[in-house]
């Protein structure tokens, strides 16, 4: 008898939403392909009930992530670091599947480490840095604090798989917001292998949700989500952007393009990305002579 | 029509064994209904019809009462064309402020008595509280029944205070909540739902919401049985309330499928079914409301209850 070949075991991609990797609500897939047009690998087509789900798993952690001292968020992001470089190989893998060179995909990995221990190190900082004590013509202390908006829609950018979603991710919750990424639809095995980082690095679920699927389709339905509070997204048709900031602009949705070009760079990185995703609150506090004579305290 | 006070007989608890296993796949069938655009829009009209608006916390004030009359009465004015809900629900204490800021709608005032949630007290007492509720113009009363005697054996006792409530609620409905949670067994929760509907219950509710598990779909199936073996017999007809827990729009869609689908479309009306819930309501209206503009909500702008 002729002996038998192994099968290989394929990996099934899945979204990763509220801290679970469920398949799409409407059970379809589509194919990923690498450069040569072979089929590498399939993944969720997610549908409008998985933006759903994942804004709705996104707005349940918000409140305790935001309420978490910066400085243990910055713990968290420097923990992804460490667990994404454990798991160099397997991602470096992927990356060289979809196309890159060996050295691009360690670049782009190395590149993909060291933003999130850079903003690791801005969770318990930018606070201080954008925060103001104001000159007021009254008895007041007047305070300007930076505060997170809450639920962050983002578009990853194309040709950067892994530093792109990274790069979106870590000034997003790093400012205390939580997210919806919808992963690159040509390359989005990287993204929902990062997930499996997250998943093992301290972050709550809910804190970060990935999905897969067509952008085209999912765009309107994240834009026209009320309980998003903001959207980011990278280099969009002229017409497409109008769109996203139409829509959002009836319930006061805070819209950003960032620049895919920057992301590799030195410019890729800085505490403004954190200070997009924040709201100024203001507070006035009345001035009593504390401890002294008269003191109400 | 003055209710003459039934006898207890303990025939009514001959019945065949509840097959657990029987229930729980039956009620997993109506959560595969496909309920789609207009169905699912009339469907969420109609449980927001039907939900009882229940605030019941140590904490309430008549301040906390008048604005969740407010929101009984002005669901979500953005949305035109919504119904009202069928009730408000309160402790006996706040009947008269939950009246008079439902004046002038159809809203009815159901009130909570007899001890609630525990009922652990004598029947003077739960009379007397009854009574009150029902003077300050409580248009239904939510009582409990005695857990520990029913566990206990002692039906007759549970059966005759039932009768002995009924008599004092005058012509107030009377849902009777068996705190399923706490019994255990469908076959008591049978046993238990049989017995309030002979000693005279308008309703029989699942819980009190204080206890977990509170309503379930088997569990309420097995109380829509009783209901409609009831009806086959003698042809009255008895209201449903499962309350506590279900806060989702969806899980109400399967509510009201398993209602359909058990007792009928008589069924599917406010005065002979009713959602104990609290926030239940924002659900379905962030629900209307997607389906209205087209777009996802948020919790945000929709009232806080």
């Amino acid at each position: 008898m002729a002996k038998q070949s192994r099968l290989e075991v394929w990996k099934t991609y899945k979204n990763y939403v509220g801290g679970q990797f469920p398949r799409t609500e409407s059970g379809r897939s589509y194919a990923v392909k690498n450069a040569m047009g072979k089929t590498i690998a399939n993944v969720c087509q997610s549908s409008r009930k998985d933006v759903r789900d994942g804004v709705s798993a996104a707005r349940s952690a918000w409140s305790a992530w935001n309420n978490r001292s910066g400085f243990n968020r910055g713990q968290i992001l420097y923990r992804i670091a460490e667990m994404l470089e454990g798991r160099k190989k397997q991602l470096s893998d992927l990356l060289v599947t979809q196309g890159y060179t060996a050295a691009a995909a360690t670049q782009e990995i190395n590149r993909s480490t060291d933003r999130l221990i850079y903003y690791a190190g801005w969770c318990d900082k930018y606070q201080s840095l954008f925060s103001a004590v104001n000159p007021v013509a009254s008895a007041h202390y007047n305070f300007s604090v930076p505060e997170s908006m809450g639920v962050v829609g983002m578009l990853a950018p194309a040709n950067a798989s892994l530093l792109g979603v990274v790069s979106l991710m870590a000034p997003c919750i790093a400012g205390g917001n939580t997210c919806l990424i919808l992963a690159d639809q040509e390359k989005p095995l990287a993204a929902v292998s990062f997930a499996e980082v997250l998943h093992s690095a301290d972050v709550p679920g809910g804190v970060v949700n990935i999905l897969t699927g067509y952008q085209q389709e999912l765009i309107d339905w994240i834009s026209s989500h009320v309980d998003v509070n903001a959207m980011v997204c990278f280099d969009q048709e002229k017409a497409d952007w109008q769109k996203i900031q139409e829509i959002g602009a009836g319930h006061i949705k805070r819209t950003f393009q960032w620049n895919a070009k920057q992301l590799a760079t030195a410019a890729g990185q800085s505490p403004y990305f954190i200070m997009d995703l924040q709201e100024i609150k203001t507070t006035w506090h009345p001035i009593q002579t504390i401890g002294g004579k008269g003191g109400a305290y | 029509m003055t209710f003459k006070k039934p006898v207890f007989n303990a025939q009514i608890l001959n019945h065949p064994p509840v097959e657990q296993t029987g229930v729980e796949e039956r009620t997993v069938r109506f959560t595969k209904r496909s309920i789609k655009g207009p169905s699912k829009m009339q469907g969420l009209l109609m449980v927001l019809s039907m939900i009882d608006l229940t605030t019941l916390e140590g904490k309430d004030t008549p301040g906390k009462v008048n604005q969740l009359c407010t929101k009984a009465v002005h669901l979500h004015d953005q949305v035109p064309g919504l119904p009202t809900v069928a009730a408000i629900c309160v402790y006996p204490s706040m009947v008269s402020i939950a009246k008079k800021a439902l004046k002038g709608s159809s809203i009815k005032v159901a009130s909570v008595a007899t001890a609630f949630p525990s009922g652990q007290t004598s029947l003077r007492i739960k009379l007397a509280d009854t009574r009150l509720a029902v003077e300050d113009g409580a248009d239904e009363v939510d009582m409990v029944i005695s857990r520990g005697k029913f566990l206990a054996g002692e039906y007759a006792y549970v059966f005759d205070e039932i009768a002995s409530v009924k008599e004092v609620c005058g012509t107030a409905r009377l849902k009777v909540i068996l705190e399923t949670g706490e019994l255990g067994t469908l076959d008591q929760v049978r046993k238990a739902s049989s017995i309030a509907i002979a000693a005279g219950a308008d309703f029989i509710k699942t819980s009190t919401g204080k206890i977990q598990p509170a309503a379930t779909l088997p569990v309420t199936l097995v109380m829509l049985e009783t209901i409609r073996d009831h009806y086959h017999k003698t042809g009255k007809k008895v209201g449903m309330k499962p309350a506590g827990g279900i806060s989702k729009s969806k899980l109400a869609l399967h509510y009201l499928v398993m209602v359909k689908e058990t007792l009928g479309d008589v069924w599917l009306d406010k005065h002979w079914f009713r959602f104990g819930a609290s926030s239940l309501a924002n659900d379905v209206l962030m629900q209307v409301a997607k389906e209205t503009m087209g777009n996802y909500q948020s919790p945000a702008y929709f009232s806080i209850d």
